[in-house]
């Protein structure tokens, strides 16, 4: 299984990377490649270009601002998941994702762009209240996860930081996935007050406390991932 | 004096796998070779009205293509038996029959190009409707696949031995269980390959492929391909990563790049990809069987009926529909009935065509058995454990001719199943499910027992032609079981051991170094082993081949058999040289020296100078050099008889387990608390080799059990494409094994070994079913539907 | 076409190659390590696994293009002539392979266990060894072997 081929770009940059983007119609931003080249290789994927944001080195990096953790967006999920300054729930949170090697590559911002419904990023940045902070504005992740695979993001608009707000009361992250390092079937982030639930439709969604109306997969029933969400959520309730 | 033989000697084999100086078929080295991709059919079952290759060929780096269309002028189809002519050719000729049938193939620069090209290749489509599951083939109203049989049932075959009506009719209870399995396969991690040239002056086709037989297939690709056998040459790599059968299914791709070669003048390789392995190689059956035991109050079986529909896919593909036959002679498993009806029947359906793995045919049969047996126990308030005792076949009773022809060769069935009991902590695991029970909580125990069959009697397979077929005139029977192995010593002294196995992992060189080094009194750093199956070089035979677990029965037979040979030589040389008889020497320590005066001895080493360096010295009659070339044979191995009894295998081990599993009543998730495994595998020449197999073939069991599945939706469209899709446990799942063991030697294999390559991955599936079945049991729930996965447990909750 | 410099074992390469070429082909087809096996191409199976600038990566999943300046070892690197590196070593005595195919990811992804974890509990190592896809030992020979492994290179 071997891609399409493609124009390569390797930007160092930001403002370079946009201009690529916006230059070439049928572009896409290269991060960890943990999602994206699988599509590649599968040829699901055929963009025209790639524009590799691995060159950009101010993309990458942890640091606390103001009170929020603010994460580069090409900063690979094990090196947020080894810092010190990474919030608990991130950290339990990234223990989930994939495999070793795929946190090796696989980038924060990546996972974020990607919008996969059953990812455990996006689960706690909207438990979490995060803003999503791009190459032209600010967005709330509440506003970020538009549908599967889809967020607010232009074609040339580059995700470069997240801000996590610290939480106040106690976060939990809660997950059931069929196999080790699976996508999750239903997975659970609380930060205080606010619960999110991913894996129960096409983007993750803050619980209103109410019934849970989830879509069904190939292996998971829609009953089947309302049964487990339920449990999932009511065990983050009472953390 | 056996000292090597019954000890885990570490394995030669490792270096080079540990320091990624492996041969697998995509590292031999060849000369600047094209590079083969495939166009398939994204439809179950489709019309091709045309397929137009200009594009193709004209896309950059492309050299050659070739398609289905083309095949009928270039090939014969595909031989099997049965007795209808399907046309089964390597890709699709007028009509798709599933999704991801090669229908043309491109041979390009590079990998990269040639999918870059089979992307161009243009196939006009006329969907038909697609036929799928099992009950679809048996529809009357859903369309044939092939118009020369005019129905989706290819075999359908009732077998009866003694009287089994008679049975069920004085039974004192019957109990009937349904199973429904879904498709899995072994999916070794290494997938396809072949590499093809050909040379037009000799007319000779040289293939490396990673395929490990029977080499039956050879033949059947020769003849296909319209060529005589001689001039087709397979060379298999030393090293194969992992088969478990599925890589005999590799002969039609082999045909595909063997025709690109002819046509291109060059090398052409083709390595399978992921995505390819899923859709287009090789599946187990999905299968529906139905079983019905005829039991007594206290619990004894006395009748046997099985009514089972193998689904095998698009084409019966050689050696199908062995699945369904296989088990044949072993049907009963371990259990003293004698009054059998077999109701056997195989099935075409839009799918890739099946083929062997892993347990092939046996695991099925015995989740029926032991699900039912299981029912039964209930019903009767019989402890599982109990009613299985009560039926075993006694120690004393071998060997021992079954209903159905098989002669099981050695076992001590009640032994075994005590030591699994026993290795499990049965009595505690009860206790302990009682008061997991009484915490609400879904624990289950389960057994399975096997009759674990090896060494493959290449006559079961015509039990799929009607005894009228096989006594017609002109009929040519079919049987054997055979392989083939040098042993020489050379000009040196050293001992070195040539066969061609096609080895996948098992270990076959470091064995047969144990074998050969207590024949001739040696350690097993002093014997080389070559294991390279090369059909131009190797004495190989149609039955050839490491499947069906034939090794440590056959071809260590035939080492042992040819150092045997060798000893003679070797003694004879040294009572020559010694001026003492034969009788009165042994080989110890690299010496021959007489018995008792350990200080009259001479080296092998001199004796093999003596016979290479100076033929004259030797003893009259005595040819030059030191060697054996011998082909050890089953004599059992006969055909099927008039009333359709065959022994199927030639050796028989046996394995009881036992499994305790604790259901999740939310996630439905089943964890596996406890496995124990007993095993039965005759003489056991390495330990550790044979520990190996019980772990992976247990793997192998618990996945197509609990989560491995094959699916397609009602169009035949194919849903599990990836690795995230077709879903293997992991190391995070897998369980820890006790295993525990007892040898009863075979009476017919030179070293009284038996196959252990298959063993757990037959018991796996039955022990833990019967487990999840054991859990679900205070619910009022019984599955039978495999895999075993949350979605099905949930939905057999709601239902 | 693109020129990429990676330096491979310690050997720095220098090759003109198509952006599209993933690490895997590269290492294998043009600078014929072969150690490093092709399982599944979408990142699953493992038996890829490369250690790239000291974290393991999957070959599969990498363009060479984004290699490009790094640092890479393959399992080639584990071991020199005089001796096996202990993980190696303790594969062998554990029959911790059977048809080796998936080894050589395993090998690179223990060694960078050990190296984060030189105290690893079973559970641990299960943890890890579910991005590896082994179908022939059961997994249980080699947590034993990386067990063993851990406990000669603790000293």
């Amino acid at each position: 299984m071997k891609p399409a081929p493609f124009e390569y770009f390797r930007p160092t940059s930001v403002e370079e990377a946009v201009a690529l983007l916006a230059e070439h119609e049928d572009a896409k931003p290269l991060a960890g490649g943990q999602s994206l080249v699988p599509m590649l290789n599968f040829r699901l994927a055929r963009p025209a270009a790639l524009v590799d944001l691995g060159g950009i080195d101010e993309l990458a990096g942890i640091r606390v601002d103001d009170g929020a953790l603010v994460v580069g967006a090409m900063t690979r999920q094990w090196d947020l998941e080894h810092s010190p300054e990474a919030l608990p729930l991130l950290r339990e949170a990234l223990a989930h994702v994939g495999h070793t090697a795929t946190r090796c590559r696989g980038t924060v911002g990546g996972s974020l762009v990607h919008a996969d419904p059953t990812a455990e990023l996006p689960v706690c940045a909207l438990a979490l209240g995060a803003e999503l902070v791009t190459s032209r504005r600010r967005i709330p992740a509440e506003e970020f996860f538009l549908s599967v695979f889809t967020t607010a993001l232009d074609p040339d608009e580059l995700l470069v930081e997240i801000r996590f707000p610290t939480p106040v009361g106690p976060t939990a992250f809660l997950e059931h996935s069929h196999r080790h390092g699976d996508f999750a079937v239903v997975c659970v982030a609380r930060s205080g007050e606010r619960i999110a639930v991913g894996g129960v439709g096409p983007t993750p969604v803050l619980w209103d406390g109410g019934a849970i109306d989830p879509v069904g997969d190939l292996f998971a029933p829609a009953g089947y991932k309302r049964d487990v969400a339920r449990a999932l959520l009511e065990q983050a309730a009472a953390a | 004096m056996t000292r090597w033989v019954g000890q885990s000697i570490p394995r030669r084999e490792d270096l080079p796998l540990l320091t990624g100086r492996g041969q697998f078929v995509d590292d031999v080295p060849i000369a600047n070779p094209l590079h083969v991709a495939f166009a398939r059919s994204p439809w179950a079952h489709a019309e091709i009205r045309s397929i137009d290759l200009s594009a193709a060929l004209a896309a950059p780096g492309v050299a050659v293509a070739l398609s289905g269309a083309e095949l009928p002028d270039l090939t014969d189809p595909f031989a099997a038996g049965i007795t209808h002519r399907l046309a089964y050719y390597a890709m699709a000729v007028d009509r798709a029959r599933y999704a991801g049938e090669p229908v043309a193939a491109v041979a390009a620069e590079s990998r990269y190009q040639a999918e870059d090209a089979a992307e161009l290749v243009i196939a006009d489509y006329e969907p038909l409707e697609a036929v799928v599951t099992v009950e679809d083939a048996l529809d009357p109203a859903k369309p044939s696949l092939h118009d020369q049989v005019g129905s989706n049932v290819v075999v359908d075959r009732t077998l009866r031995y003694g009287d089994p009506d008679g049975a069920f009719a004085r039974a004192d209870l019957v109990v009937t269980e349904t199973l429904r399995w879904e498709r899995y396969s072994s999916t070794p991690i290494e997938t396809y390959g072949v590499v093809a040239d050909y040379e037009p002056a000799s007319g000779l086709l040289t293939m490396w492929a990673n395929f490990m037989g029977p080499m039956t297939l050879l033949p059947v690709l020769a003849r296909s391909l319209r060529m005589p056998e001689e001039k087709l040459r397979v060379i298999v790599p030393k090293d194969i990563g992992g088969s478990f059968g599925i890589k005999s299914s590799l002969f039609p791709y082999m045909s595909v790049v063997g025709l690109l070669a002819m046509r291109a003048g060059r090398p052409v390789k083709w390595i399978e990809d992921r995505a390819e392995h899923l859709i287009g190689s090789s599946h187990q059956p999905d299968r529906v069987g139905t079983r019905e035991l005829a039991l007594t109050n206290d619990g004894e079986i006395i009748g046997l009926r099985a009514h089972v529909v193998d689904n095998l896919g698009a084409y019966v593909r050689a050696p199908e529909p062995a699945t369904t036959y296989r088990p044949l002679g072993n049907y009963v498993g371990p259990y003293r009935v004698r009054d059998v009806e077999l109701h056997l029947v195989d099935v075409v359906s839009n799918k890739v065509p099946t083929g062997p793995n892993r347990g092939y045919g046996c695991q099925q049969v015995y989740l029926e058995t032991e699900r039912t047996l299981d029912e039964a126990a209930q019903q009767l308030h019989l402890d599982p454990a109990e009613i299985r005792r009560r039926n075993l076949i006694p120690a004393d009773a071998f060997p021992y001719e079954t209903p159905t022809g098989g002669v099981y060769d050695s076992g001590d069935y009640p032994r075994v199943l005590e030591l699994a009991l026993e290795t499990a902590r049965y009595t505690e695991l009860r206790a302990m499910q009682a008061g997991a029970r009484d915490e609400g909580r879904l624990v289950g125990i389960g057994i399975g027992l096997a009759v674990d069959p090896s060494i493959s009697n290449m006559g079961y397979i015509t039990v799929a032609l009607p005894p009228e077929v096989r006594q017609a005139p002109g009929y040519n029977p079919k049987s054997g079981a055979a392989d083939w192995a040098q042993v020489r010593v050379s000009s040196s002294g050293k001992v070195v051991v040539t066969m061609g196995t096609a080895p996948q992992g098992q270990g076959h060189e470091t064995a047969v170094a144990q074998v050969v080094a207590d024949e001739l009194g040696l350690t097993p750093d002093d014997v080389a082993t070559i294991d390279a199956f090369d059909s131009h070089t190797s004495v190989w035979s149609v039955s050839s081949g490491s499947y069906s677990s034939r090794f440590a029965g056959i071809a260590a037979g035939a080492v042992r058999k040819a150092s045997g040979v060798v000893k003679s030589q070797i003694l004879e040389i040294g009572a020559s040289l010694l001026e003492a008889s034969a009788d009165d020497l042994e080989l110890v320590d690299g010496q021959v020296r007489v018995k008792g005066s350990p200080d009259r001895s001479v080296s092998l080493r001199r004796i093999a100078g003596v016979a290479h360096w100076d033929p004259h010295g030797l003893p009259e009659g005595m040819d030059a050099g030191i060697q054996a070339s011998e082909v050890f044979h089953m004599p059992s191995s006969a055909p099927p008889t008039d009333d359709d009894r065959i022994n199927s295998s030639h050796a028989y081990g046996f394995v009881a387990e036992v499994v305790a599993v604790e259901v999740d009543p939310v996630t439905w998730r089943v964890t596996i608390l406890e496995y124990a495994s007993a095993n039965d595998a005759g003489t056991i020449i390495n330990p550790k080799l044979v520990e190996g197999q019980t772990y992976g073939s247990a793997l192998h069991g618990l996945g197509g059990a609990l989560l491995e599945e094959f699916r397609w939706d009602e169009d035949g469209q194919f849903l599990t494409g990836t690795f995230a899709d077709y879903r293997c446990l992991t190391a995070a799942e897998a369980p820890r094994i006790a295993t525990a063991h007892v040898e009863t030697p075979s009476p017919f294999t030179p070293v009284g070994a038996k196959g252990c390559g298959e063993s757990s991955s037959e018991t796996a599936p039955a022990a833990v079913a019967n487990a999840v079945a054991d859990a679900l049991r205070p619910l009022g729930l019984k599955p039978s539907h495999l895999p075993l996965t949350p979605a099905r447990l949930w939905e057999l909750a709601r239902s | 076409m693109i020129e990429v410099a990676v330096t491979v074992n310690g050997v720095r390469h220098e090759r003109r190659v198509e952006p599209r070429l993933l690490l895997s082909d590269f290492l294998r087809h043009e600078l014929s390590l072969y150690g490093t096996h092709v399982g599944c191409e979408h990142g699953v199976c493992g038996a890829c696994t490369v250690l790239l600038d000291g974290r393991p990566a999957r070959s599969c999943l990498a363009l060479v293009a984004q290699a490009d300046g790094g640092e890479i070892r393959t399992v080639e690197s584990l071991s020199n002539e005089a001796a096996l590196h202990p993980l190696q070593q303790a594969f062998h005595e554990h029959f911790g392979l059977q048809c080796g195919f998936c080894t050589p990811g395993i090998l690179i992804s223990a060694l960078f266990l050990l190296e984060q974890n030189p105290d690893p509990t079973e559970t641990e190592i299960r943890a890890e060894l579910a991005g590896h896809l082994c179908r022939c030992t059961g997994y249980a020979p080699i947590v034993d072997s990386i067990l063993a492994a851990a406990a000669t290179l603790r000293g």
